[in-house]
């Protein structure tokens, strides 16, 4: 079997392969396994402790609420630009795509900063939000902004080009034999995208759960009130309350390993399916 | 690829999915960033200079650009190996290596930045005999390296994967038979094929490195002008209410974010025409 895809001299072979995997031990299972090592380092008791407590339960719920609303954002934005990004050419699409994924490239830092600077107290809509005694900055929307922000690109990255690929000869012939946009849309091509999509969620609820930069800028960080479960893992962690920063990280591992067994799977049944 | 243009009368909803696309874009993406740049425009040139040039600023900045180049830099090398292992060879544990390749890009950042610390921290388990040979990694800019490098591992690997896949190993047995050393093989036949894919996984990883966070604050140590990097500068002055410096500052990590954006897209593009 290796003999048939690879021509290098056996020692050649087994020193890239003892290299590959000395790196994958140092940078990647190391790290992984040191989560819940440090989690459990005080026994189970302490981690079930740690992750119940009032502040712990708080910052997971917010976490969960915050995801609930970006992801769904997100979602119906990556249809929408499928649809129009995906199925029709006009000009100046390039640059709307390219806009599209400018999230990616921004720091999550700044990511958090343009929100202060729009609706902090000092910000262009500041004192109108104010005098209205609206909370944007330091409250859930500012949090949920920010995460609609850096999560942006998830969705649409993965459905347009899918979109785009697959043409719009399916949706022309539901259209000659009468169909209507609505029975289009979800009777032919969501259907087609739909791992697509799923793919996209997956990826989008992952960043939404973790994101730490742009949530930190504009949470203000009150303890059960703004702060998501990531924060809480930092301001456990800066009190040198270790285990209990690493028991709230184990919770977040456990969403990127279950995120990447979703991702294998959906991956699967999307090559599979394909004709 | 170009599919020819679809008259708007046959296929309906151009207009609204495109204005829902450009409303959600517009408020959630560009205003925003609008009024970073408005705000830095309130200020003269001057004051924007003056804000981007004192020695901590700079400091920063080009902390963060060296370790994000030379942590891409390596990402590459180790994406490279990795993406050949996956690809060329069978051997035990190949699946679980491909599967936790994408743990840097799934694991949320503040979990790999207080993770990391511990492991290198002059206690940990890999810090203890690091130290003990000299070379202290957390709370130098090595530290930051490494996380820059953890970060960017999947970036370097996932990209190059499929072009790995697609390549034909008979090409290089051709390039053997016609009497050309491995070396030759690797440098004339393999790199050429995969050099658009590899710089386009090396720029990611350096733009993602340039803007990181989370999982360097932890490791950095956040010494000024020693391990202190841009984006938690920015951090820094927005909390000692210097909102114009923080501004300047984050204005000119968009720029470059931007830039970056626009050499990708290139990259891209040249990836997809030569894997065709």
């Amino acid at each position: 079997m290796s003999a048939s895809r690879s021509r290098e001299p056996r020692a050649v072979r087994l020193l890239l392969i003892g290299l590959a995997l000395a790196a994958f031990v140092l940078f990647l299972l190391v790290p992984l396994v040191a989560v819940f090592v440090e989690a459990f380092r005080d026994g189970a008791r302490a981690w079930l402790a740690a992750v119940t407590e009032p502040d712990a339960r708080l910052a997971l719920k917010l976490t969960l609420l915050v995801a609930a609303i970006a992801v769904p954002v997100n979602a119906f934005f990556g249809l929408a630009a499928g649809w129009a990004l995906g199925k029709f050419r006009f000009p100046g699409r390039s640059l709307v795509l390219t806009l599209v994924d400018l999230p990616f490239a921004v720091s999550p830092v700044v990511a958090g900063l343009v929100f202060v600077l729009l609706f902090g107290r000092t910000g262009f809509f500041g004192p109108w939000l104010a005098g209205r005694g609206v909370e944007v900055v330091f409250a859930l929307p500012g949090i949920v902004l920010a995460t609609v922000f850096v999560t942006f690109p998830f969705v649409a990255r993965e459905v347009v080009p899918l979109m785009q690929s697959q043409g719009t000869d399916e949706e022309e012939a539901a259209r000659v034999l009468g169909a209507g946009f609505f029975t289009t849309f979800f009777r032919v091509t969501l259907p087609n995208v739909k791992w697509a999509l799923l793919y996209g969620i997956v990826l989008c609820t992952a960043r939404a759960v973790g994101e730490f930069g742009a949530v930190s800028v504009v949470s203000g960080h009150v303890r059960g009130e703004t702060n998501t479960l990531p924060l809480h893992v930092e301001a456990l962690y800066n009190e040198y309350a270790f285990q209990g920063a690493f028991a709230a990280a184990s919770l977040l591992t456990f969403v990127a390993l279950a995120t990447m067994v979703a991702k294998a799977i959906v991956s699967r049944r999307a090559r599979e399916e394909a004709p | 690829m170009s599919r020819r243009r679809v008259s708007p009368s046959l296929l309906p909803g151009f207009g609204p999915a495109l204005g829902v696309t450009l409303l959600l874009l517009s408020l959630v993406v560009l205003a925003p960033l609008a009024a970073l740049l408005a705000t830095t425009l309130r200020g003269t040139p001057r004051e924007f200079l003056a804000a981007v040039s004192t020695p901590r600023v700079v400091a920063a900045m080009r902390l963060s650009f060296l370790v994000s180049l030379g942590a891409a830099a390596v990402s590459a090398l180790l994406g490279l190996l990795l993406g050949w292992v996956l690809v060329r060879y069978r051997f035990p544990g190949r699946r679980l290596l491909d599967a936790l390749v994408d743990l840097p890009f799934a694991l949320p950042t503040a979990v790999a930045g207080i993770t990391l610390t511990t492991l290198y921290a002059p206690t940990g388990w890999l810090g203890r005999p690091l130290a003990a040979l000299g070379v202290p990694v957390a709370f130098t800019p090595l530290g930051i390296g490494v996380a820059l490098v953890f970060l960017g591992l999947p970036f370097t690997v996932r990209t190059l994967q499929p072009v790995l896949a697609s390549l034909d190993p008979e090409v290089e047995e051709a390039a053997a038979s016609l009497g050309a050393t491995r070396l030759d093989t690797f440098r004339r036949v393999l790199l050429p094929e995969l050099l658009p894919s590899l710089l386009t996984g090396t720029t990611l990883a350096f733009a993602r490195g340039l803007g990181e966070y989370g999982s360097v604050v932890f490791i950095s140590g956040n010494m000024p002008m020693k391990t202190e990097i841009a984006p938690l500068l920015v951090m820094t002055k927005l909390e000692q209410y210097d909102v114009a410096g923080a501004t300047a500052l984050a204005t000119l990590l968009l720029v470059a974010s931007f830039l970056l954006l626009l050499v990708l897209n290139r990259l891209e593009a040249w990836a997809a025409r030569a894997v065709r």
